[in-house]
């Protein structure tokens, strides 16, 4: 019911929105609780476990009840709080588990069978016969279970992410905030103001409070008008900070506002994190219920939510309303409602030394025992110091008094502190480093302490800062003592409920106790109590009072559970934005990208890179006809490949050689300026780390080049060797991976195509086997390397990466008119295959240089990282599994890798396996299938035959072990 | 977290990597006792612990972070080419 | 008391009234056959298994705080036998079928879901070591399929397989892997340990080991000195404390993993998917919130809780595999505390001390490895020979460099995985 002249709304706007179906309408400031109060909805929801109608219960982000699914389809977003949702045209919204419908819900049943779903029932049953658990009984739990529903579409909603630095972080736009962020910009500190609603002022806006003279919410709005205006200051409204973190670090979501006009693009949202030399927690305090039988009845809400939606939204939360309370807050609530013209049916007060200044009805010592309605309360039991008495109201506004929202201060693993006098837990003190709390959430009740605190925090931090802060009056506003009687639950017939989200009464918390259950912890976890959506904000408090009195222990004796991060829960869309596609992880594109894209060659990812897997010719429908063709053009003519994503570090400096040394198996100090050479790293495990090859570019200058997959490894490896385990040694290593663009030429042909781009042939007739040295194309200084990855001669030319299309292009077209043409990454495997070369797949992390038959590249002439870890006895035994080749011989000519071998006539079990298959390819240049693999004691049983089984492929195949590398083991195509 | 780098001041920890305790590298290319201390056996501390951090995504420096591996409050940090008296 | 439906509906019609503890809080007594020290998963099941297989129940297990209070209490109830190398393997495929009959065994209903676990690889590379992987399993005689790109889609149609960054490639399922609850798992052991005679003492902390001449005589505790033939340190997160309190010095460095719960959500996701490129797996508990995680955060800590740049990945590579759950809300985030051994695998061995029992180095398999662990653990003390499931959780393995389990590759030394 809407109340003329209240409320902060604009009641010239009015806006149109449907619930389950039905339109309504409500005015602009609204939230869709306030519209459908307005409207006399008072059910929007179901609890999870009994399925109980709920209406709202709070007005703010700790509803527990009014969760509802809003848009349709892809936009689908299940469990919006209707107490924050903004209202504007076209709003759908959805109530959510229920069915068939919000007003009759077949699994309601679930009440009535209550008696038997106490806390923890399902751990008591469900056990026979075992098969029905994952058959019938969970799918039925399931299905029972959960709230809204995702739509099950990609999330349409874009977020975006963004940092926020500042002096002082204030969080909560409330009284105290706005005096902490007005103290500390006047003192000159870079402020942001971080307020969860959608406009500044707190509580003001949601009381009849005067500040300086004025009403409080104009009041606020002045503040933010004036704040807004300092270019220190940040205000950040819709913004709620989720959670402390390390470092004065904290993360923060802003929601954008619904229906922003000629923006019908903009992101939903930002999750921002913001780094701040000092933060001060403002915020504030949540009011809590009492547990009183059937205190779940849709018409029972807090006091300060009944102000709230009376005051801020001019909204009658309904006809007659009871007012119960333990606390002095509950009486203006009696003041504001009678002022409206609402009926109050009565004051009942816990409290027997509770005195009323209204008009009304009044019970001191009195309280409420009970509910009575069919879809919400239409009556009320209380028992006095004089018997029972049932009141017709249709509302319960209750108080069980405040709870200083302590949760940020808490969230680096603090407790909070019990508070006697208060009847509550204060924020621990420095928890979080650098944080101050003020107001209400400090257990400053009245407007004047929240201001006072708040200027006197937000001074406190500009201090710290080294700032100094000009005095700053202190607005007049009322002041007031607090007085509570504690009061946690009221005995009576019927279930009272302490956690309504997930159906949680003070029976299940005695239960779980008896069950000894008896630790906070248990009974959460027992129970299930504060583990649903509000994380337990109305109702940990008052559950934990029930335990403490259940195990005759006290309040602060019992102790609470974890505050965890996020203070509201927050989107993972939000948190993880841009994470959804391509955007996941950065896509590195080597120079030769397009030209390879443009000759239809499909891209596989490596690593962050991505590479061309074959470049397929007219006529050729399956990759294997490419990949067989490349294979026979590079042993027959010429091929051209990008190998620009190997990892390239230069390594400069007087001690560059001794530092190789020591980064490498083998020895890089004799390598003779103008030569190359294959090496070995290890990691200090002793196993081995990354290969490639090391090119003397100089006395003191050598180019190291690393695998794809390891080429960050290897430069923090690098890093650490040069600057923590040989800081003396004058030697630096650079990534240039980068800076060059470096192609591999290789086949009998392979110096035709580089005769032709080089400015100078005779560099390349001088330049020996495992050479390197400058060169120049088109006046371009480029380096040429003769290696070899296929086993044919073979160079490497590597340009500025800027040059690295054209050069890719002049190569490939050159190869082509000799016969050959660009290669992808299949036709190199295979390649290396048949040389025997490893990669990777065969240094996979796990094996040593002893494993790959490489133990001989370990010097023992000189000191290496790796070294001592190497010569343990358990990493030189021959029994390891070791590096072999493979080829079928039997009926069965597949071979595929992850297969494990086995003696020939043994049974394929873990007991006797004997090794497995990393690498395997049909070899077109043999005509037959070969592979890799590590066998136990491999090199001591070529000649031998294995069976090689995939149990998951359904092969086995009979292969004879040999040594890995089939063509021209000798070299001599290389060298040539 | 936030790590001052010595050069290049406050930083968030997204920009750093870590490697575990400040171990000094020890003698000899002998597997020894003192090696399999240094690889895997570790005083473990609940509270301060030195520690080698990478600064892989800015400077590319080796850090000696002394740091409360309980609080996780940074009390210094040094670069650890400057520790090893280079 | 034993649990049943009929149980249910008798004390439902009767008032809930005779529901009893589900353990007895018991006061320390001077001297037992076996201490074990730390009440998590570990500890209860191997007293459990003592008493049961062994029938050693003067046996005390000492919680510093309450029962279940650390990574049984804080994981993400993943349960699976889904390795590759020998040691893990036939470990946890032994105490894959341990679960498959707990229930029953500890007449606790802890929710043994077997709904599958499915890898997801994005290249041949990954794809030919989930071959090496899922053909170990069959070899140990565990379950494990191969997919194609296709059989993910008809079982997961909902990742994005159309424009995802680091394209599914196909997965290694395990129809036999899936999640428990995992409270009951510790309340259930609990509770069997319990009824079975062993003493369980809350609020104990042990403070001192007593060490006479090279053999184990008891513990110092908060609650007074208690004499013990054999002591068990089953404390994974603060292993290296406790070690330390018998001189020893452990291959353990404590770590911080995050994981994630959003808000109740009705069924959307049936399996337990994990996305290597990403460091990210999810699964949807029966309360119906999404549960998910990712990598640790990377430094040491004990601080049971983790920053936000491991928080954001975990999501972003949620969004990348599965764009569906952008809507669902994270209303939780927690950490726990690693013990991380240098390969990544754990250890259950005897202390160099005598009658001193180390159980430690849990990685981040010690939820699935609780039954399994309890039951190797429970046959060492019981007849000083490691159970023939747990031969090669050796300590001195690092020393040697003999039986490495560095199940994902990455090195065995710390901070690689």
């Amino acid at each position: 019911m809407r109340i003329d002249g209240k409320g902060r709304i604009d009641r010239t706007r009015r806006v149109s929105f449907s619930f389950d179906g039905h339109r309504h309408t409500g005015f602009s400031g609204d939230t869709l609780a306030s519209a459908l109060l307005a409207d006399g909805v008072r059910v929007m929801g179901r609890s999870f476990k009994y399925h109980r109608p709920r209406g709202a219960m709070t007005a703010g982000s700790e509803e527990p009840n009014a969760l509802v699914t809003l848009g349709l389809g892809a936009a689908q977003v299940p469990n919006c709080r209707a107490t924050t949702t903004e209202l504007h045209e076209g709003l759908v919204a959805r109530s959510q588990n229920r069915w068939p419908s919000l007003g009759f819900d077949v699994l309601a049943v679930n009440d009535l069978m209550a008696p038997f779903f106490g806390a923890g029932f399902y751990y008591k049953t469900f056990m026979w016969p075992r098969a029905f658990w994952e058959k019938v009984y969970e799918p039925a739990i399931r299905r029972a279970a959960g709230l809204g529903a995702l739509s099950g579409q990609p999330a349409e909603d874009r977020y975006e992410r963004a940092y926020a630095h500042c002096d002082l972080l204030v969080i909560g736009g409330g009284p105290a905030g706005l005096m902490a962020a007005l103290a500390a910009a006047e003192a000159g500190a870079d402020v942001i103001l971080a307020e969860e609603d959608v406009a500044l002022g707190g509580r003001l806006l949601a009381e009849t409070e005067e500040v300086d003279g004025q009403d409080g919410g104009d009041w606020a709005a002045e503040m933010a008008a004036r704040l807004g205006a300092m270019p220190n200051v940040r205000i950040m409204t819709r913004t709620a900070v989720t959670g402390a973190y390390d470092g004065g670090t904290f993360g923060a979501l802003e929601r954008t506002a619904p229906d922003i006009e000629g923006r019908p693009h903009a992101p939903a949202g930002c999750f921002w994190r913001i780094a701040a030399r000092r933060a001060v927690l403002a915020a504030g305090a949540l009011e809590r219920p009492v547990a009183f039988p059937n205190n779940d009845r849709p018409g029972v809400m807090m006091a300060g939510a009944v102000r709230a939606y009376l005051n801020r939204w001019g909204v009658a939360a309904g006809r007659s309303v009871l007012v119960f309370g333990n606390n002095d807050s509950a009486h203006r609530t009696v003041a504001d409602l009678q002022e409206a013209g609402v009926h109050v049916a009565a004051l009942v007060d816990a409290r027997a030394h509770a005195t009323c200044g209204h008009d009304v009805a009044f019970y001191p010592g009195a309280q409420v025992t009970g509910t009575a309605g069919r879809r919400g309360v239409e009556a009320v039991c209380i028992a006095t110091a004089r018997g029972e008495e049932r009141i017709a109201a249709d509302t319960v506004a209750v108080s069980g008094g405040w709870n200083p929202t302590v949760h940020l201060a808490c969230h680096t693993g603090a407790r909070p502190v019990w508070d006697d006098r208060l009847a509550a837990f204060l924020p621990p003190e420095g928890a979080v480093p650098g944080m101050r709390v003020a107001g209400a959430a400090a257990g400053h009740f009245s407007t004047r302490a929240c201001l006072k605190s708040g200027l006197a925090e937000g001074r406190h931090a500009a201090k710290d800062l080294g700032l100094k802060a000009p005095a700053t009056d202190l607005p007049p506003a009322s002041d007031g003592s607090f007085d509570i009687l504690p009061l946690w639950q009221v005995e009576g017939r019927g279930r009272a409920w302490l956690d309504f989200q997930n159906d949680v009464t003070v029976k299940d918390v005695e239960l779980a106790a008896r069950e000894n259950f008896r630790s906070v912890e248990h009974m959460k976890r027992y129970t299930t109590q504060g583990m649903a959506p509000d994380q337990g904000k109305n109702s940990n408090v008052g559950a934990l009072a029930v335990l403490a009195e259940a195990t005759g222990r006290s309040i602060p004796a019992t102790g609470t559970t974890t505050f965890r991060p996020p203070f509201v829960p927050v989107p993972i869309a939000a948190m993880g934005a841009g994470g959804k596609g391509k955007t996941f992880a950065p896509e590195r594109f080597t120079t030769s990208h397009a030209g390879t894209i443009r000759r239809g060659a499909p891209m596989i990812e490596a690593g962050l890179w991505y590479r061309p897997s074959y470049f397929p010719r007219k006529g050729e429908t399956h990759w294997r006809q490419s990949c067989d063709r490349e294979v026979m053009m590079v042993r027959e003519a010429v091929g051209v490949c990008d190998v620009s994503t190997l990892g390239k570090i230069d390594v400069q400096g007087p001690d560059a050689a001794q530092f190789l040394d020591f980064l490498y198996t083998n020895a890089m100090s004799k390598l003779a300026p103008g030569r190359v050479r294959y090496g070995l790293m290890l990691r200090e495990d002793g196993h081995v780390m990354d290969d490639g090859t090391c090119a003397r570019l100089a006395e003191d200058h050598f180019l190291v080049t690393t695998t794809t997959a390891a080429a960050g490894a290897v430069m923090r490896h690098a890093d650490f060797a040069g600057q923590v385990l040989r800081p003396g040694w004058d030697a630096r290593a650079v990534s240039v991976t980068e800076q060059w663009a470096q192609f591999a030429v290789a086949g009998p042909r392979a110096r035709d195509v580089l005769a032709d781009v080089l400015d100078d042939q005779g560099a390349l007739d001088d330049l020996p086997f495992m050479g390197c040295g400058p060169v120049a194309v088109g006046g371009v200084a480029a380096r040429l390397f003769r290696i070899s990855f296929s086993g044919e001669t073979g160079y490497e030319i590597a340009v500025p990466a800027r040059f690295g299309a054209s050069l890719f292009e002049a190569l490939v077209t050159r190869a082509e008119s000799l016969g050959g043409g660009a290669y992808g990454m299949e036709a190199l495997n295979v390649l290396r295959i048949e040389k025997g070369f490893i990669t990777h797949a065969e240094i996979h992390g796990r094996v040593t240089a002893f494993d790959v038959g490489m133990q001989g590249m370990m010097s023992r002439k000189k000191d290496f990282i790796g070294k001592p870890a190497a010569s343990r006895e358990g990493l030189m035994d021959e029994g390891r599994e070791q590096l072999v080749g493979l080829k079928p011989v039997g009926a069965v000519k597949e071979l595929l890798p992850g297969s494990h071998l086995f003696n020939e006539a043994a049974e394929p079990v873990a007991a006797n396996d004997q090794g497995y298959i990393t690498s395997a390819c049909y070899s077109p240049t043999l005509g037959h299938v070969i592979g890799l693999g590590f066998l136990a004691r491999g090199r001591a049983r070529i000649g031998e035959r294995v069976r090689a089984v995939d149990h998951l492929r359904g092969s086995a195949t009979i292969c004879e072990v040999c040594a890995p590398g089939w063509v021209d083991p000798e070299g001599g195509r290389m060298r040539g | 977290m936030r790590i001052p780098c010595p050069l290049c001041g406050m930083r968030d920890l997204r920009e750093f990597s870590v490697r575990g305790a400040a171990l000094p590298e020890p003698e000899g290319a002998a597997w020894s006792a003192a090696w399999d201390d240094y690889l895997h056996n570790r005083d473990n501390p609940a509270g301060e612990s030195r520690e080698f951090w990478y600064h892989g995504q800015g400077c590319g420096a080796w850090l000696v972070v002394t740091r409360d591996t309980v609080t996780h409050e940074i009390a210094d940090v040094v670069l650890a080419g400057a520790e090893a008296g280079a | 008391m034993r649990f049943s439906a009929l149980r249910i509906l008798k004390e439902g019609l009767t008032g809930n009234k005779g529901w009893q503890a589900h353990w007895r809080d018991a006061e320390p007594k001077p001297a037992y056959d076996v201490i074990i020290i730390g009440g998590g998963g570990h500890g209860l099941a191997t007293a459990h298994y003592l008493a049961k297989r062994h029938g050693i129940t003067n046996v005390a297990v000492l919680e510093k705080g309450y029962l279940g209070g650390g990574n049984i209490g804080r994981n993400t109830t993943i349960v699976r036998a889904n390795y590759g190398l020998p040691g893990n393997s036939e470990f946890y495929s032994h105490s894959l079928k341990l679960w498959e009959g707990l229930e029953q065994d500890l007449n606790y209903n802890v929710m043994m879901s077997q709904r599958g676990v499915l890898n997801l690889c994005h290249s041949d590379g990954q794809r030919d070591a989930f071959a090496r992987r899922g053909n170990a399993m069959r070899n140990q005689g565990d379950d494990a399929e191969l997919l194609d790109r296709e059989g993910v889609r008809k079982l997961v149609p909902f990742l994005d397989f159309d424009n995802a960054r680091f394209p599914v490639y196909g997965g290694l399922y395990h129809a036999r892997g899936g999640t428990a609850r995992h409270d009951a798992v510790a309340w259930g052991f609990a509770r069997s340990a319990s009824d079975r005679g062993v003493d369980l003492i809350q609020n104990c902390a042990v403070t001192g080991i007593d060490i006479e001449g090279g053999r184990v005589r008891g513990v110092q505790t908060s609650r007074g000195a208690i004499k013990a033939k054999k002591v068990a340190i089953v404390v994974a997160g603060r292993s290296s404390q406790v070690a330390a309190m018998a001189g020893l010095r452990l291959p353990i460095e404590s770590h911080v993993l995050q994981a994630f719960v959003t808000e109740g959500l009705k069924p959307c996701l049936d399996h337990v998917v994990t996305f290597g490129m990403g460091h990210f797996y999810i699964s949807q508990s029966d309360k119906g919130g999404l549960v998910f995680g990712g990598d640790l955060d990377f430094y040491p800590s004990y601080a049971a809780r983790g920053n936000l740049p491991m928080a954001e990945h975990v999501m972003e590579a949620g969004m990348a595999m599965v764009p569906m759950i952008g809507q669902a809300r994270v209303l939780r985030s927690w950490g726990g505390i690693m013990d991380m051994s240098p390969d990544g695998s754990p250890v259950i061995d005897r202390a160099p001390v005598d009658g001193l029992y180390l159980n430690c180095g849990w990685c981040y398999g010690g939820f699935k490895a609780v039954p399994g662990s309890g039951d190797a653990l429970a046959h060492l003390i019981a007849t000083d020979n490691p159970h023939p499931a747990a031969t090669r959780l050796r300590l001195d393995r690092f020393a040697t460099g003999a039986g490495l389990m560095d199940e994902e590759a990455t090195g065995s030394q710390h901070n690689l995985h």
